[in-house]
């Protein structure tokens, strides 16, 4: 297995997509740095660029990856290779390469000019935001055979999670206003995990003080050590239940 | 040549009788404060030597100046009230004055004054005690470069600072207060100066004023309260060239301005405060050249508010600038600096072309629904902030600045 996944790692990189991104995103930071008056604000710009160039490229490049090494695959299951093995070293090739990337061009620069605490947070949920993108990419790209389905699929989940989710919030919030809805919409945001990885975030900034009594609540669910350790632990599933539901696809799948 | 002998021989007399000086300390002629203040008559000096002075409540009701020789600690043991001070003129300095009582019925303070005027209280040093300097029925007392800290932990077990309560014409100046419940308490107090204090980590407010007319507070620092300074129910304040620093909190505010009228808020600094002001009730109000910097919401301006004038104030690097809970808007707003404004300038009058809307969508929004803050940064947010300012429909139609200026205001 190991030997696929470098295999696989190899080969992204001699793809130069990822490169591009990388220095795509190293310039912005940099920039971003660069420009802004302040080290907290520049940390809100980046998170904000971890919100949508993370997931949006993360998605695109492993959909259409899966489906360009669709030969590859065939290729290796007449090998003796079991088949699990070739769909997580896939997983593992793709969501390494991404975090490499993302640590590189924007972990440094974070290291260096944020404040420790924000940095790290920041850090981990860009890599695992990064993983998160590339299990439902992978759930996407198995779903459908058509490779324009394919990407059709996971640009609809990107503009789900990245817009439509928070316009159906802020929605129910006006609906259901006259309600003590707070707790359940808490709740709600742990069904996206950018809303989630947002407002872990924003709660380690300075802004924290602002969010009143819902930020209260999310601070009593998630702002503390065990809750913090919860809330990744919640990513994690968004992680894990995309990609193993693709894994069952896969090993059952007649290629 | 005789009328200057007799001038002469005039002096002489006044100062003959002018008063003794008496020392206090080990070894000198009285041993403690109270037999020598007992033996002393008006217009006495009483020269208080360095050392430890436990006498329990110390009252001074002659006309004395108290003057404290390297640093005389006077100890309450937790249980006195330090220094009661019933007499007109009395001047206490160089003391260090700690541990005193805690009652919630009598207020036990360091040093208090009752219905006594002209009081100078200086160059002391306050430590660990419940109430810190309180007057009550002063006029024209001068509390100066004194310093103050407590350890209170919590509000109900810890008392003011500088508490000052229906006095008149006081002036406190230079002093430096740290671990009170409120740093400085005004109650029915009118003509008074606050010039140059330092009031940090006080665990409600900074300043706490109330029903004190005709005030003014110039060049303080207020740093770290735990809910900023208020200024409730006052008419005819000036407030100039403070500081309101790093107020942040859920109810915390740089300046909570409440009932209040026809005051003057000028060349002060609003930085890192979760509200720099928030004004409600509040009428024909100068509010002039002002920095509000890096602050949740700079000015959170109240539909009860009218007849205010924001003029000349920098915008800086807020969260938000203006929030706001109704749509009558009956202030004026003009020739502010907003960071954020991005308009231009075609007749180059340093003024911008196109009115400045301060309320986003997304506050409007949280005004609302409070809860929709879990949405904060959010891109859709963007989005609709983006759309809102072209076309406005749940902000206010008329909250604009009409002159908005092209640079910041050069303010200190």
């Amino acid at each position: 297995m190991i030997r696929i996944i470098r295999f696989i790692v190899i080969d992204i990189l001699r793809n130069r997509m990822v490169l591009a991104y990388a220095v795509l995103l190293a310039i912005l930071s940099w920039t971003v740095f660069g420009t802004e008056d302040s080290a907290g604000k520049a940390a809100i710009t980046i998170l904000n660029v971890v919100l949508l160039v993370v997931p949006l490229v993360s998605l695109l490049f492993a959909t259409i990856y899966v489906y360009n090494s669709a030969e590859f695959i065939e290729l290796l299951i007449s090998q003796p290779v079991r088949r699990g093995h070739i769909w997580i070293s896939l997983f593992i090739g793709l969501s390494l390469c991404l975090m490499l990337a993302f640590l590189f061009a924007t972990g440094i620069p974070l290291l260096l000019l944020a404040d420790a605490a924000t940095a790290w947070v920041l850090i981990l949920t860009g890599c695992v935001i990064s993983v998160i993108f590339v299990a439902l990419a992978m759930l996407a790209a198995i779903t459908s055979r058509d490779k324009a389905k394919g990407i059709g699929v996971s640009m609809l989940i990107w503009l789900y999670l990245a817009l439509l989710f928070d316009g159906l919030v802020l929605f129910l919030l006006f609906q259901f206003g006259d309600y003590p809805i707070e707790k359940p919409i808490v709740l709600l945001s742990a069904f996206n995990p950018l809303d989630l990885a947002r407002i872990l975030n924003i709660m380690q900034m300075d802004a924290s003080a602002m969010m009143g009594y819902t930020g209260a609540i999310f601070r009593n669910a998630f702002g503390d050590g065990p809750g913090l350790v919860l809330a990744f632990a919640v990513l994690m599933l968004w992680a894990a239940l995309p990609f193993l539901w693709s894994l069952y696809i896969f090993k059952r799948r007649d290629l | 040549m005789r009328a200057a002998f007799i001038l002469l021989v005039g002096v002489c007399v006044v100062l003959s009788s002018w008063g003794r000086c008496i020392s206090v300390g080990k070894g000198k002629a009285f041993s403690s404060i109270r037999s020598a203040l007992s033996a002393s008559h008006h217009g006495d000096t009483l020269l208080v030597h360095g050392g430890v002075y436990t006498e329990g409540n110390i009252l001074v009701d002659k006309r004395v100046l108290l003057l404290g020789i390297g640093m005389p600690v006077l100890d309450g043991a937790y249980k006195y009230e330090v220094l009661t001070i019933k007499a007109d003129g009395v001047v206490v300095r160089g003391f260090c004055v700690r541990r005193s009582g805690m009652a919630s019925l009598d207020d036990p303070g360091g040093i208090k004054v009752m219905d006594a005027n002209d009081v100078v209280i200086e160059e002391n040093r306050l430590i660990d005690n419940f109430f810190g300097i309180y007057i009550q029925y002063g006029k024209h007392c001068i509390i100066r470069n004194n310093v103050l800290e407590a350890y209170g932990k919590e509000e109900q077990q810890i008392g003011n600072g500088i508490h000052c309560w229906k006095s008149d014409s006081l002036q406190i100046i230079h002093n430096s207060i740290q671990g009170h419940r409120d740093g400085i308490y005004f109650e029915f107090v009118s003509h008074a100066i606050i010039w140059r204090n330092l009031s940090c980590r006080n665990l409600r407010y900074g300043l706490h004023f109330m029903f004190s007319n005709d005030d003014a507070y110039v060049g303080n620092i207020f740093r770290e309260n735990g809910a900023g300074v208020a200024v409730m129910y006052s008419r005819r304040v000036s407030m100039m060239n403070n500081c309101f620093e790093q107020n942040w909190g859920d109810a915390a505010y740089g300046l909570l301005l409440k009932e209040i009228s026809d005051s003057h808020l000028q060349g002060n600094r609003f930085i890192d405060n979760t509200s720099g002001i928030w004004m409600e009730g509040t009428s024909r109000m100068q509010i002039l050249d002002n920095l509000f910097k890096r602050n949740g919401w700079a000015m959170q301006v109240q539909a009860s508010c009218m007849d205010n004038a924001i003029l000349r104030n920098n915008f800086m690097a807020n969260t938000f600038d203006i929030g706001t809970n109704g749509s009558v808007v009956l202030n004026t707003l003009l020739m502010n600096y907003w960071q954020r404004y991005e308009g231009y300038d075609l007749d180059r009058n340093g003024f911008g072309d196109i009115p400045f809307r301060p309320l986003t969508m997304f506050s409007a929004v949280i005004e609302r629904k409070p809860a929709a803050m879990l949405l904060f940064r959010s891109f859709l947010v963007q989005l609709l902030d983006r759309s809102e300012k072209v076309f406005p429909s749940l902000t206010p139609e008329n909250f604009i600045d009409t002159k908005p200026s092209m640079k910041p205001w050069p303010l200190w």
